[in-house]
């Protein structure tokens, strides 16, 4: 992250000299930590409406039984994690979440996941071979049908909105395995 | 589709209502655990909050530089050569970046191209099919406070860059 923060900082000030657009790159900046604020305050609202949620199946129990239940899809990946332990519900629910495009409630409960998760990782400063899976599969974006563009497409008058929707799952679905595979990849590499 | 529809539309409701009744069958005072639990979540934030800062304000500068412009610029050539509409550039490098911002250009190559060109196509697939990346290594390592990220962001950039590839790929190859 470091690099890319660095690189990111440094082309856009430096293509700003060129360009001659300065100005436009300090405002932006600016503009950009407002927008933090304006999502921050956003994701305080939907992450505490679901910590609340979770808290109480964690109480209920329901939490160790949904986890139960789905442990036997999830340990195929996640191998390590002991059973019926509440990571494996909240990265069932952020999964399911991300596969029906509930954006509102994946985050949050991706959130809940990572630290369930980091409860189970003896070096906190760093991240577990889980931890690392969990977000790939995250960033990988599995998800049935993309609401959002099939309403944009439909909003333009397309004959077939719809269309989309296999190309996005099939591209979707085998990048999500070439992920998980470069991820297995490195790390034997950096064994 | 409709069923997808439909289930996206009850899940969120029909969770919290079977939450809440399997809570209080069992005996929970429901009302104290979701207080409690929904007390936690300022500090979550607080700990996220620097990570999503330092993202959006590199994103937003990187936007605002030109630096797209001069890239753009630069692989347009090649894009032209493979027949792939230059449109599709802009969303490809967006896409990582920002969620509103790609939707934005996004509905932009919809309006100009129209609804059922390839640019608009490729573009969708690229949309449906790539995540906000950097927004979400933001939130989730910010979440657990975790900075020595091993080799996660190099595994994610390939896979968004091989993604990338692959929807322009299958797009072309199925119309």
């Amino acid at each position: 992250m470091n690099i890319i923060w660095v690189a990111l900082i440094a082309v856009s000030i430096l293509a700003a000299f060129w360009t001659g657009g300065l100005e436009a790159v300090t405002k932006a900046m600016f503009d950009g930590a407002k927008t933090a604020v304006e999502i921050s305050l956003f994701l305080l609202g939907i992450v505490s409406l679901w910590l609340g949620i979770t808290r109480i199946i964690e109480d209920s129990g329901l939490i160790y039984r949904i986890s139960h239940a789905f442990r036997p899809m999830i340990i195929r990946l996640f191998k390590t994690i002991p059973p019926d332990h509440p990571a494996i519900t909240s990265i069932t629910l952020n999964m399911l979440a991300n596969l029906f495009g509930l954006g509102n409630a994946a985050t949050p409960l991706g959130i809940k996941a990572m630290q369930d998760l980091q409860t189970l990782n003896e070096d906190k400063g760093s991240l577990t071979f889980e931890m690392m899976l969990f977000i790939v599969l995250n960033t990988a974006s599995i998800q049935l049908i993309p609401f959002t563009v099939v309403g944009i497409l439909t909003d333009f008058g397309s004959a077939n909105p719809s269309a989309v929707v296999f190309p996005t799952i099939c591209s979707t679905v085998i990048s999500a395995f070439i992920a998980i595979a470069l991820l297995f990849l490195f790390r034997r590499l950096m064994k | 589709m409709k069923t997808a529809a439909f289930i996206s539309q009850f899940a969120i409701p029909a969770f919290i209502l079977f939450a809440v009744l399997y809570g209080a069958i069992k005996k929970v005072r429901v009302y104290d655990s979701f207080v409690a639990g929904a007390g936690e979540g300022i500090e979550v934030i607080a700990k996220i909050f620097p990570y999503v800062l330092a993202i959006f304000v590199a994103v937003k500068a990187f936007q605002a530089s030109g630096a797209f412009d001069l890239l753009k610029l630069a692989l347009s050539g090649s894009f032209t050569a493979l027949e792939i509409p230059s449109e599709v550039l802009s969303v490809a490098f967006i896409k990582p970046l920002s969620g509103s911002a790609s939707t934005a250009v996004f509905t932009d190559i919809v309006r100009t191209t129209g609804p059922d060109s390839l640019a608009s196509r490729i573009s969708a697939v690229i949309i449906g099919s790539a995540e906000t990346t950097f927004f979400v290594l933001a939130v989730y390592l910010g979440a657990v406070n975790i900075r020595r990220t091993k080799y996660l962001v190099p595994v994610c950039l390939i896979a968004d860059g091989v993604g990338i590839i692959l929807a322009i790929a299958i797009v072309k190859l199925m119309f």
